[in-house]
């Protein structure tokens, strides 16, 4: 691997890693926040139980999104400084403003919040972690405008002299088309991960304390909500895609010649080059009408896209890795389809048996195998498996990343700069092998801290005091 | 309006390494005053509601570096790649381990993690008063900005200079003295008492340290530090611990505020041509994307101020080290 590579795999890594921990921080601060409401509003203990559980679930996890995406607000000085001087008029007010705007709002309130429980009056305390759950969507929607103008440039100009590119309106920025698609995706896409965590540690506890039975169940609606979410703006985010970056579509289908009516392959065996996989399963039409919205639309393929670009371009090659394409496109929405699954047997199966509902669906049921009826109780096996409800979610996340980012190049910003063109000029392979090892050493020991730290809160009883009378928090004096 | 934004810019970074600080000397300071687990506790707890958003003025400083002058930005942390990844990696550990500290009821976790959080405070001090020793020397940038050299040692070798040297050992004391003089005036009880004796010492020493800086670069504001600390130290021996705090704060600030202006227009100087020295006219951003800023800034940072202000205000109370019944 030459420089070049290893700091596309060093963004890759440090990046993919922060984005493990942000969706379960925008999920459990919005989590947090609908049980602290939901407690003051009907006075039940359990709620302000959940309450105080979730907040603990988030702040190990918001610790660990900060100090990772610390390290991404360096990133584009560090590797890409080419980059970072070419766009620093479009991409460094947006990060500055990200910071000012969001950041210090999610840290000083969550602060507020979880130290403010005896100190703030009531409402407001409430109205603390509010103000969280928002600031973590406001920096979500800003860094994803970022994003979006490396797919679909806008709102810039060239300067003539420097060749760099100049904002020229910032309200242009944030309402491309491309982010408007992208984050009620990506948000669905969160919830999805964050209901999945509660659900597993619902499940895993939930013969500890009734309260866990809720978090079980609350999980699980998060998710399917999220799921479906996500189909929905999943498929408006594809024709977006289709529209301002037609060879993504194609890679994506590894579709060559421009087709219409073209179909969608569920699975393939054998090469995805010219010729037609050795064996696959596919739905016709779907590729169409996901790309266009009908199903006699026509789809651009790779080859006619390739000719057209090196008309505009220049020579070159404009095709990325066509089976990184396929596959994680595919692997997201499967991932996505099990995870909803998932919730949704698991809401099947611990339906309350004596509401009326699910005791007319019991009759309807009645023949089907005793696991398969409403209300019949988590089967050992979902408890066993329990860890896929958040891993499927979040690796559906990283897929879909992983194509976003991987179906973009060779581009670094969609039709004007490419990638090997932002690289930092300087840079030596030993530096980013350093560097790389030292975040995979750091990050791999984060990871098992948190995960250790997340089962040990979850062992803990729900109502015992938060710490042994031992080890009591040092009081406050004047 | 470049004028502008520099000062904003040194602002953000004052505020940063004065209020990064007064934490990274408490955490470096915590298994040396906290000679219990009840007091290494007490020593946390005046930090817990306050690192995070201490550590956002980074992400702040840096934001505003990026947008106001990226070339700077892109100079900058590509010519000091490794000390800063470094500093990244060492901050997430640091972090991690506060955050983590109280959330395991168990005493070998929790000094586990007060070691982790001494040691990794101390190395980030340590390689920021590098760092800012460098911006006074300046790099080896070449016609385009960048530095060349080899293998690790490209961006490494700065760090094994005389003023990357002395930068670190002043950092050293700034942050064991803003950290001394913050424990003295939020704590009570013996860890109080200890943090004003260590202020004491440290206040001489830095004092010390300072003048000889000052002497060697004949910076006045380094002199005026100088000066400063040594009231301090008058101060807390006093047991004036808001003055002392004060006094240091305002003696950091101004000695970062002297690195940040010691070559004038020049924002990182050229060792090799001066001709290739980045200045603030030839790192800003463009007009537009200044504006753009202004507005922004203009808007929300001084309701950031009060908010940050109000949470102190909130958490005003010292921290018992001794035992209390309540
Ligand atoms: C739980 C996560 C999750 C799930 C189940 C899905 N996605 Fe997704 N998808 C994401 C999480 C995600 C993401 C991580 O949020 C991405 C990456 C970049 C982005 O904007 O959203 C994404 C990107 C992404 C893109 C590429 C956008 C671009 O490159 O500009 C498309 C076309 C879709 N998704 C479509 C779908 C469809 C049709 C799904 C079918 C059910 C689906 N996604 C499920
Ligand atoms: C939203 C803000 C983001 C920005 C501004 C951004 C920017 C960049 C940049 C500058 C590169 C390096 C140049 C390149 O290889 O094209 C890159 C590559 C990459 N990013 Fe993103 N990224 C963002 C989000 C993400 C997220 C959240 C993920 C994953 C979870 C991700 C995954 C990747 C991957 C896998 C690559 C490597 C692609 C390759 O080189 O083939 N990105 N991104
Ligand atoms: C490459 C681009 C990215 C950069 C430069 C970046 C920067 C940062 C920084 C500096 C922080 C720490 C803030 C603090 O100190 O409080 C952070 C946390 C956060 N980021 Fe990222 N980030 C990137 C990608 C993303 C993406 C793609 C999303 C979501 C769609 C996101 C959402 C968040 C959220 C919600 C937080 C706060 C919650 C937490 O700490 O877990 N970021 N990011």
């Amino acid at each position: 691997m030459d420089v070049l590579d290893l700091t596309r795999l060093q963004f890759a890594v440090v990046t993919i890693y922060h984005y493990l921990f942000v969706p379960l921080s925008i999920c459990l601060s919005a989590a947090a926040a609908g049980l602290q409401l939901a407690w003051m509003r009907t006075g039940q203990e359990r709620f302000l139980l959940l309450t105080k559980f979730v907040g603990k679930l988030l702040i190990v996890t918001f610790a660990v999104g900060v100090v990772t995406g610390l390290v991404q607000e360096f990133q584009f000085g560090l590797g890409w400084s080419a980059f970072a001087r070419f766009y620093g008029d479009v991409f460094g007010p947006t990060l500055a403003i990200e910071g000012m705007l969001a950041f210090f709002l999610e840290a000083t309130f969550l602060a507020l919040w979880y130290f403010g429980w005896d100190r703030l009056p009531r409402r407001l305390h409430a109205a603390t972690i509010v103000v969280v759950a928002v600031g973590t969507l406001l920096s979500a929607y800003i860094i994803l405008a970022a994003n979006s103008f490396m797919q679909n440039p806008i709102a810039y100009a060239l300067d003539p002299v420097t060749g760099r590119a100049h904002l020229t309106s910032f309200t242009e920025l944030l309402t491309n088309e491309v982010v408007l698609a992208a984050f009620p995706h990506t948000i669905a896409g969160c919830a999805m991960a964050g209901g999945g965590l509660l659900m597993a540690i619902g499940v895993w506890r939930s013969s500890a304390d009734a309260a866990f039975r809720t978090l079980s169940r609350l999980g699980a609606w998060i998710m399917l909500a999220g799921g479906a979410a996500v189909a929905i703006s999943g498929d408006h985010l594809g024709k977006v895609m289709t529209a301002v970056q037609p060879m993504k579509m194609a890679a994506a289908e590894a579709l060559y010649e421009t087709t219409t009516g073209a179909p969608f392959s569920v699975f393939a065996i054998g090469s995805l080059g010219h010729d037609r996989p050795f064996f696959s399963i596919e739905i016709p039409y779907l590729l169409s009408f996901l790309g266009t919205g009908s199903f006699g639309g026509t789809v651009q393929g790779i080859d006619d896209l390739q000719a057209q670009y090196v008309a505009e371009y220049g020579p070159g090659s404009y095709v990325p890795m066509i089976p990184v394409a396929f596959w994680t496109f595919r692997l997201m929405m499967g991932a996505g389809i099990l995870a909803m699954a998932l919730a949704a047997f698991h809401l099947w199966s611990t339906a309350d048996r004596s509401g009326r509902f699910t005791a007319r669906l019991a009759r309807l049921t009645g023949r089907l195998p005793s696991f398969l009826q409403p209300g019949s109780g988590t089967p050992r096996w979902l408890r066993r498996f329990v860890l896929l409800a958040p891993a499927l979610p979040a690796a559906a996340n990283t897929f879909g990343w992983i194509f976003t980012e991987t179906a973009r190049q060779p581009w670094l910003a969609f039709g004007i700069s490419k990638v090997a063109d932002g690289i930092s000029p300087g840079l030596t392979s030993a530096e980013v092998i350093a560097s790389l090892a030292g975040f995979t050493l750091i990050y791999g020991l984060l990871a098992v801290a948190w995960c250790r730290l997340v089962m040990h809160l979850s062992r803990q009883p729900l109502a015992a005091p938060p710490v042994s009378p031992a080890a009591a928090e040092p009081a406050l004096a004047y | 309006m470049i004028e502008f934004w520099f000062a904003v810019l040194v602002l953000a970074w004052m505020l940063y390494f004065v209020l990064e600080g007064f934490d990274f000397g408490v955490g470096i300071l915590g298994p040396f005053l906290g000679r219990s687990a009840h007091e290494r506790g007490a020593i946390i707890r005046t930090v817990g509601p306050f690192w995070d958003g201490n550590e956002v003025w980074l992400v702040a400083a840096i934001g505003v570096t990026f947008a106001a002058f990226p070339d700077w930005y892109a100079a900058l942390l590509s010519a000091l790649y490794l000390p800063m990844v470094l500093v990244l990696l060492l901050l997430a550990v640091r972090g991690v381990a506060l955050e983590f500290r109280g959330k395991h009821d168990s005493a070998a976790w929790r000094r586990r993690c007060d070691r982790l959080l001494s040691l990794s405070s101390a190395g980030i001090v340590l390689l920021w008063g590098a760092v800012l020793g460098i911006l006074v020397d300046g790099l080896a940038l070449g016609a385009g900005g960048e530095v060349t050299g080899t293998g690790l040692a490209r961006s490494l070798g700065p760090l094994f200079t005389p003023a990357a040297g002395i930068g670190a050992l002043a950092a050293l004391l700034a942050a064991i003295l803003l950290g001394a003089t913050f424990l003295a005036l939020r704590t009570t009880g013996p860890v109080r008492r200890r943090a004003r004796d260590l202020a004491r010492h440290a206040a001489t020493g830095g004092a010390v340290t300072l003048l000889f800086i000052g002497i060697g670069t004949g910076s006045r504001l380094v002199l005026a530090a100088a000066a400063l600390v040594f009231v301090a130290g008058l101060q807390a021996r006093r047991s004036r611990e808001a003055t002392a705090f004060t006094a240091v704060a305002v003696a950091v600030a101004a000695a970062v505020f002297a690195v940040f202006t010691v070559h004038g227009e020049v924002v990182l100087r050229s060792t090799l041509d001066p001709a290739w020295s980045l200045t603030r006219e030839g790192a800003a951003a463009g007009p537009e994307a200044l504006r753009l800023l202004t507005v922004a800034g203009v808007l929300i940072l001084p309701g950031v101020l009060v908010y940050q202000a109000w949470s102190y205000w909130v958490f005003r109370r010292r921290v018992a080290s001794e035992r209390v019944s309540s």
